[in-house]
């Protein structure tokens, strides 16, 4: 403990949660290929999340302690970049895409469909923590629009009659 | 040099600066946010574009952005034509979609870049339909207050917070049209640094805290040129006033010394000026302590009596004015004047003035300390005693990089292409000190010791550097790598000062300079001692010491003793002040705020803080600065030397007449060899701009004037005229900015009515200011090289434990100086009084992190602070705070669990 | 038809290219050749020959940019970088995908020989994270090919060392840009990097670093086998090489093939693409990704895709995947969904991009929404102007989003006028079909 400032931080010392000893090997597996520890960030925040399904604050000062960085450099990271979630999300984020080529193939109608399907609105958790729905950029599956992605699972050729067979694969 | 043309008309640019940097040296308009002239260009706002044409022939050009095009010879640009002009107006309207447009509720409104940009581009119609994105804001502690709404996103907060001053605690967060700047939660900003965001933001979204709760337009602030009284540094400051309050102290650019930035000891740290504790009125305290105001002509009388046919001591101060210093010999004579030094500080001051005497190192202005290219910190934590050398220092770190970019052909100002290039790499910087500090994130090597074994370890560096130097020994490999980066450098820097209390770091570190110049480089030496005019005041020929000073009053050999501006009680050991006090000499205080030693006092004089009055301090360079009297007091409250000219006309002398401040200083060059050129330091009261005026206090928008007294009177009176100094306390006469640059009261500037109006003020931008950078040296900043080998050749000996513990002394930017420490603010971020052990001394003790433990021997408790690098047997304690005076005992000390010291927990407990 | 970025899938019925597979085809032999035979000088020089221009969208000359790294002490101390940018988030594009999914060790094998071209030791894939089963497939396949010795140490036997790492990004479109792609790949904030200093003398981590699209470094090998001038043959025009080419929208037979550089555009869209569905006619169509001006099917279905041909009909090539307009659409709602995208894709740096997209975005949602008015038409032509010329803003994210605009106020203005004259989208009624 430092002792010749002025003031001691007012941290988030009683926040830090610990982290597992998976989370750290795999973390410390990223910083042992890079110049330094900070490089590891965004790898860092992803492995956690993995772990955890977001990043809370606790999580955040403790993947920062780790680093060797403030939980305000992390932080600066971890709210910049779409995947990394700094709020609870439910087991499966469906995300749907509303770039122009799903659009010219009816996405916003879609959009609609999908959300009186789950009862939710984008941004929003099922009240069961099934499904979070978020909408994303184009998925890079333009010529089977439109597309969206249900966990790690790329759905093409979306169509109304089909949600509740592609749902129902995930519990 | 490259001639460019901006609009037809040729000027002069040098090469390799930025356009932007370029025709704002010129003096010419051009709007811009995120470019800083000491932090460079990222082109983040756009705002400052111009056109580029390839040749003459070239008549559409491109737009470009000047902050990130270079200046090249013979190039054509226009800030005025049309398609520039119109993307600038976009660029404001841009940024005035999510603006709150709340400028009246708005502390920045009348002293807004945003608002100046806005009207330079003439943008005035709000197009856009939009809702607008709404925040909610931090609590960012008792500095700074946070409006997020208002931010342009211009990332200039960041940039100086982060990349310039090393604060880890406010980052750019989110992405988008959704970019906020702030902290993960609230919470005080740590860096020491944190008040000029008030300053680098350009509009209110980081506002000073303190300001806003006694709020004044900047049009309604009457300000003065001054110097920061909080330490030895003297950065300049505009401290401003409004109906007698002190409202708040803002950066005063000097090209030299502070630059743009001040530290929050000195930005937050005069609110002392306004406290209830201030000493207003003459007045007599009988031995029953009851103080009773007696008005200014009986306490004349009473002062006068006093004085005649005794045998009078005065103890002067290192915060009071050189002048009032002077006035002080001058009434007691030398052989009974005391400086009011404490004699450990005295002794180093005095071997500070002797190296520097010496000559062979230069004494560095902190823009010096910014192009060293190796740095060694011997002893002293300037971060807490002259913290802006700390933000110095910083910046001297950053040389490799920028010379890195340099070679990888990067224009110096582009900020963040230098930064990703150089990955962190920083010039060598190498930290001694008692304790960890907070700029150790900057050090190649650290090395913790007991100040005197850092001593023999700077010896050992000399001696490596040179052989004929004294040897010395200890951390070996820490000597090594010293030795090797200070020899290999062109413009190598050593840092101490009195701080740990050890002349030995004085003298190690002359010798490392010393030997440095032997191997032909170009070395400085920067020693730093801890107030404002401690300088100033050791530069007197005084005839006793403190100690000598109390013992005669102790003795009887004196019967009056006259204290000026000091509390003895913080310079001595309480039973030898108590001891004189109680002598029966009568005694006279004159002081701005009740402190112990005018508790004592048979008769009290109120005397005038810094911004009530003119005068001089003497910074660590030797460089006098004249501080200038911001308002007129109320009251009976009086300059100490117009207290002291009052006295010697009470008690029927002829002398000590002065007709004024200027004569004053007049009679002390003329009196004191040493202080020969102070009156070089700024123009006499007669001087008159150039079209014959005054300078005014007061801006040309100054308002209500008539209405202030309004309550009291309605005729309005007559503004004082100010036979002192070349001010008018009005709004008439001329703040052009060619006078004197000691004589610049504010800037603002037509179309620039915030602090960035600077630059009108300047040769050029981030140079001088147009009328020369105040103060001047007194000390010779090249003298010959006297010294050799032979000066310093007994290190202290090693530190050895033994029977108790030894205290060292360390000092915290807010707490350990006097008068900032009255400051509201910077009281309210002080330390609880501390001392930091060794595990095993705390272990032994029975203490942990958070105990208390009392020391018989200080007469104190303190809280237990625990840190491996204290050596054993020796223990950090904070000096300066209430209920821990410097200075320590020299000798090992008992130290004991204290069981009813309260916990930090259970007072907050308790509320 | 030559055509060496998708014979072997296609070989493979489709399937995933194993690196039996790939072997089989002729892989791994260009990376030999240059290896073990070729200095790096003369394996840019070959590239150089070969007119091989960027894929990513720009079309920089490959070799050249190769040929701006420096070699030897001028190099200075520490490891060079070769980054694939496999971030893949331009709408409309899905040609990055295809490659790696199902044919990972093509990639591989460019990567070993541009790294090797360029003296880096190190490279990584930059990585779309949503990418998923390209993940997979290019992690089993790094893993076999350092089976073989064709990364890792002493690749083919000889000297040469690189290591490779797939790293995948955290998902914003802006990670694409290639300097933005070196912040991220550093674990900061993907904003991008004022330039000078360009990545070849100062990228990833301060040191000197070549940034490719996959597409690109999957041309390098066939280079390397069949050379410069079989490379420079394939194309019809001035442009060589061949191209993966892709149809969204309402067409027959939407996808992607590999055809000669400078296929014209009605062969794509009536040949490979099978024309427009029943019922539906071309409007316009954005010829490269959605940052690119659009093209008319009375002026522009002639045209060779190529660089140059594009260009000068005011647009880009980009990414080569079109994206269809029919005449459902409205162009004024589809120039919303696209302004939406690129404001929300907008990193945050620079004014004209962070606030003027969104600005431009709000009048497109009003105009459609029949609350817009004459004036607001101009003011997304002037806005639209100032955002969009290169230079204007920190980086090409803005110029790339008013390109679609300013070209669907150039050939669908009457859509534009319509709206506000009559308070509301003409389009409406008609939507829901399809
Ligand atoms: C906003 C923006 C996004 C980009 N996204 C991509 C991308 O996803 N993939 C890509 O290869 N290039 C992308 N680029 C182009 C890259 O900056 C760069 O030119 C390219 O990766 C270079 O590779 P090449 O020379 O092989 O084409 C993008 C450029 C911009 C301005
Ligand atoms: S808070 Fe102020 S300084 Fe920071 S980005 Fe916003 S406007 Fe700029
Ligand atoms: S001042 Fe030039 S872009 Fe901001």
């Amino acid at each position: 403990m430092t002792t010749a400032g002025a003031n001691e931080a007012v941290s988030g010392a009683d926040l830090v949660e610990t982290l597992s000893e998976s989370e750290v090997a795999k973390i410390e597996a990223e910083c042992a290929h890079l110049p330094d520890r900070q490089s590891a960030a965004i790898d860092a925040l992803m492995i956690v999340q993995e772990h955890r399904g977001w990043v809370s604050d606790a999580s955040l000062f403790a993947i920062a302690r780790l680093l060797g960085m403030s939980a305000e450099a992390l932080d600066a990271v971890a709210t910049f970049y779409n995947r990394i979630y700094r709020q609870p999300v439910g087991r499966h984020v469906v995300m749907l895409c509303d770039s122009v080529s799903c659009y010219v193939m009816g996405a916003d109608r879609l959009a609609e469909q999908v959300k009186a399907h789950l009862g939710i609105d984008f941004g929003e958790t099922t009240p069961d923590d099934r499904f979070t729905l978020l909408p994303i950029v184009c998925l890079g599956a333009c010529d089977r629009a439109p597309t969206m992605l249900v966990g790690e699972e790329l759905v093409t050729d979306v169509e109304a009659g089909r949600l509740d067979d592609i749902f129902a694969r995930f519990e | 040099m490259a001639t460019i043309f901006v609009d037809g008309e040729r000027y002069e640019a040098k090469a390799g600066q930025n356009v932007l940097e370029a025709v704002l040296s010129q003096h010419l308009d051009l709007p811009y946010f995120c470019w800083h002239p000491a932090m460079g260009s990222v082109g983040a706002c756009r705002q400052c574009a111009i056109v580029e044409y390839a040749d003459e022939n070239d008549e559409r050009g491109r737009l470009a952005m000047a902050c990130i095009t270079s200046v090249r010879d013979g190039m054509r640009i226009s800030i005025e034509a049309p398609y520039a002009a119109e993307f600038r107006t976009s660029v404001i309207e841009w940024l005035m979609e999510n603006h709150p447009h709340d400028c009246p509720v708005c502390e920045e409104g009348g002293e807004c870049h945003l608002q100046d940009m806005t009207v330079m581009t003439g943008h005035s119609q709000r197009r856009y339909r939009g809702t607008k994105r709404t925040w909610r804001n931090q609590d960012l502690g008792p500095f700074i207050g946070h409006e997020m709404n208002r931010c342009i996103t211009c990332y200039r907060c960041v940039r100086f917070y982060r990349d310039y001053a090393g604060g880890t605690d406010l980052d750019a967060m989110g992405s988008r049209g959704r970019m906020y700047f702030g902290r993960v939660g609230d919470g005080k900003l740590e860096n020491e640094f944190s008040g000029n965001l008030v300053e680098v933001c350009p509009t209110g979204v980081f506002t000073d805290r303190p300001f806003s709760s006694q709020y004044t337009r900047k049009w309604d602030l009457q300000s003065a040129p001054s110097v920061c009284p909080g330490c030895a540094v003297g950065c300049n400051i505009f401290p401003s006033e409004r109906y007698g309050d002190l409202k708040r102290v803002h950066n005063r650019y000097h090209g030299e010394i502070n630059g743009y930035f001040l530290c929050d000891r000195g930005r937050f740290g005069s609110h002392f000026v306004n406290d209830p504790a201030r000493i207003r009125n003459a007045g007599t305290r009988a031995r029953d302590d009851v103080f009773e105001a007696r008005g200014v002509d009986a306490a004349m009388d009473a002062l006068g009596k006093m004085l005649r046919d005794r045998k009078v001591i005065g103890i002067g101060s290192p915060r009071a004015s050189v002048e009032s210093n002077f006035a002080l010999k001058s009434l007691v004579g030398r052989d009974s004047f005391c400086n009011g030094l404490a004699d450990g500080e005295a002794d180093l001051i005095a071997l500070a003035l002797d190296v520097h005497g010496r000559g062979g190192a230069r004494i560095p202005t902190l823009s010096d300390v910014e192009t060293a290219d190796a740095v060694l910190v011997l002893g002293e934590d300037v971060l807490n005693t002259a913290p802006r050398v700390a933000l110095s220092m910083r910046q001297a770190a950053r040389g490799r990089a920028l010379e890195m970019g340099s070679e990888a052909a990067i224009p110096g100002w582009q900020d963040a292409g230098i930064r990703g290039h150089a990955q962190g790499r920083l010039s060598p910087v190498f930290l001694a000190t008692t304790l960890p500090t907070r700029i150790d994130d900057i050090a190649t090597a650290t090395f913790h010791a007991t100040p005197a074994d850092i001593a023999r370890t700077g010896y050992a560096v000399a001696h490596r550097l040179d052989g004929d130097f004294a040897e010395g020994d200890a951390a070996d490999e820490f000597v090594e790598r010293v030795a090797a980066a200070l020899g290999e450098a062109k413009r190598p820097l050593v840092v101490t000062g009195t701080g740990s209390a050890e002349p030995g770091v004085i003298e190690a570190a002359a010798n490392i300079a010393w030997a440095l110049r032997a191997r032909g480089a170009d070395p400085a030496l920067l020693i730093a001692p801890h107030e404002a005019n401690s300088v100033g005041a050791a530069m007197l020929d005084a005839g006793l010491s403190l100690d000598g000073a109390l013992e005669a009053v102790r003795s009887g050999e004196a019967d009056t003793l006259v204290v000026m501006e000091n509390d003895l009680y913080r310079r001595a050991e309480s039973a030898r002040v108590d001891a004189a006090l109680a002598a029966g000499a009568e005694v006279v205080v004159m002081d701005s705020m009740e402190n112990a030693t005018a508790q004592a006092a048979n008769l009290v004089l109120p005397a005038a803080a810094y911004a009530e009055c003119n005068g001089t301090f003497v910074n660590y360079e030797g460089r006098a600065q004249r501080f200038y009297q911001v308002f007129e007091p109320g009251g009976e409250i009086a300059p100490s030397w117009v207290w002291i000219q009052r006295a010697a006309q009470a008690a029927g002398r002829s002398d000590c007449a002065w007709s004024g401040i200027d004569d004053l200083v007049r009679a002390c060059a003329d009196g004191e060899p040493a202080l020969a050129a102070i009156p070089e330091a700024a123009p006499a009261a007669d001087y008159r701009s150039e079209a014959d005026t005054r300078i005014p206090r007061q801006p040309h928008r100054y308002s209500g004037r008539t209405a202030m007294r309004a309550d009291v009177n309605v005729h309005e009176p007559k503004p004082t005229v100010d036979d002192e100094t070349p001010f008018s306390y009005s709004m008439e006469g001329q703040n052009t900015g060619r006078q004197p640059g000691s004589t610049v009261p504010y800037v603002w500037s037509p179309g620039w009515n915030s602090n960035q109006s600077v630059f009108k003020f300047q040769q050029e931008v981030g140079g001088s200011l147009s009328g020369g950078d105040p103060g001047a040296r007194l000390i010779g900043t090249d003298g010959p090289n006297g010294a050799d080998s032979a000066c310093f050749r007994n290190p202290p000996a090693a530190f050895a434990g033994g029977d108790g513990v030894r205290l060292f002394p360390v000092h915290a930017i807010f707490g350990s100086d006097e008068l900032s420490a009255r400051s509201w603010p910077v009281a309210s971020c002080s330390p609880p009084p501390y001392v930091v052990l060794h595990p095993e001394d705390a272990r032994e003790l029975g203490v942990e992190a958070g105990d208390g433990v009392r020391c018989d021997a200080l007469s104190a408790s303190a809280e237990v602070r625990i840190d491996a690098a204290v050596t054993r047997g020796a223990a950090a304690c904070v000096v300066g705070l209430p209920g821990l005076p410097e200075p320590l005992p020299s000798e090992a000390v008992a130290l004991s669990r204290d069981p009813d010291f309260p916990r930090e927990a259970e007072i907050i407990a308790k509320g | 038809m030559d055509k060496p970025l998708t014979e072997r899938i296609g070989q493979n019925g489709g399937q995933v290219v194993d690196i039996d597979a790939y072997e089989a085809g002729g892989g791994y032999a260009g990376a030999r050749r240059a290896l073990t035979t070729m200095t790096p000088e003369e394996v840019i020089d070959l590239v150089k020959d070969a007119n091989l221009r960027g894929r990513g969208g720009a079309g920089f000359p490959t070799g050249v940019k190769w040929g701006f790294v420096p070699q030897g002490d001028a190099a200075g101390t520490g490891p060079k970088y070769l980054v694939c940018n496999a971030d893949e988030m331009e709408p409309g594009t899905f040609k990055d995908r295809y490659l790696m999914t199902f044919d990972p060790h093509l990639l591989i094998e460019g990567v070993v020989v541009a790294a090797y071209a360029i003296g880096a030791e190190r490279a990584y894939v930059f990585l779309r994270g949503e990418y998923f089963e390209p993940f997979r497939a290019l992690e089993g396949a790094i893993a076999d090919a350092a089976g073989r010795k064709y990364l890792g140490d002493g690749i083919f036997g000889g000297e040469f060392n690189l290591d490779l790492r797939l790293h995948r990004s955290a998902g914003r479109y802006i990670c694409g840009e290639e300097t933005a792609l070196l912040n991220a790949l550093e674990g900061k904030r993907a904003q991008p990097r004022l330039k000078p200093p360009f990545p070849p003398a100062s990228g990833a981590w301060g040191r000197p670093t070549v940034v490719n699209n996959v597409e690109t470094l999957c041309c390098v090998p066939a280079i390397l086998r069949n050379g410069a001038d079989w490379f420079r043959d394939l194309g019809l025009t001035d442009d060589a090489g061949t191209k993966i080419y892709g149809v969204s929208g309402r067409v027959n037979n939407p996808g992607l093939w590999e055809l000669p550089m400078g296929t014209t555009i009605r062969e794509i869209i009536e040949t490979h693409a099978a024309g427009m569905r029943n019922g539906y006619k071309l409007r316009g169509l954005l010829p490269g990704g959605a940052s690119t001006d659009f093209l008319v099917p009375e002026e522009h279905l002639d045209l060779p895709m190529d660089y140059g041909s594009i260009a000068a009909a005011g647009s880009r090539m980009g990414t080569g995947t079109m994206i269809l307009m029919d005449d459902s659409i409205c162009p004024v709602d589809m120039s919303r969904n696209l302004q939406h995208f690129f404001a929300q894709e907008s990193c945050g740096f620079c004014t004209p991009c962070r606030e003027g997209l969104p600005w431009l975005e709000e009048l497109l949602t009003d105009i459609e929404e029949g609350r817009g008015t004459l004036e607001d038409i101009d003011i997304l032509e002037k806005n639209g102007a100032f955002i969009g010329a290169p230079g204007n803003t920190f980086c090409l994210h803005a110029a790339g989003a008013i390109e679609p605009l300013q070209s669907a106020l150039k050939y669908f203005r009457d859509d534009f006028e319509a709206h506000v004259r009559e308070g509301r989208c003409p389009y409406r009624e008609r939507k829901g079909d399809g």
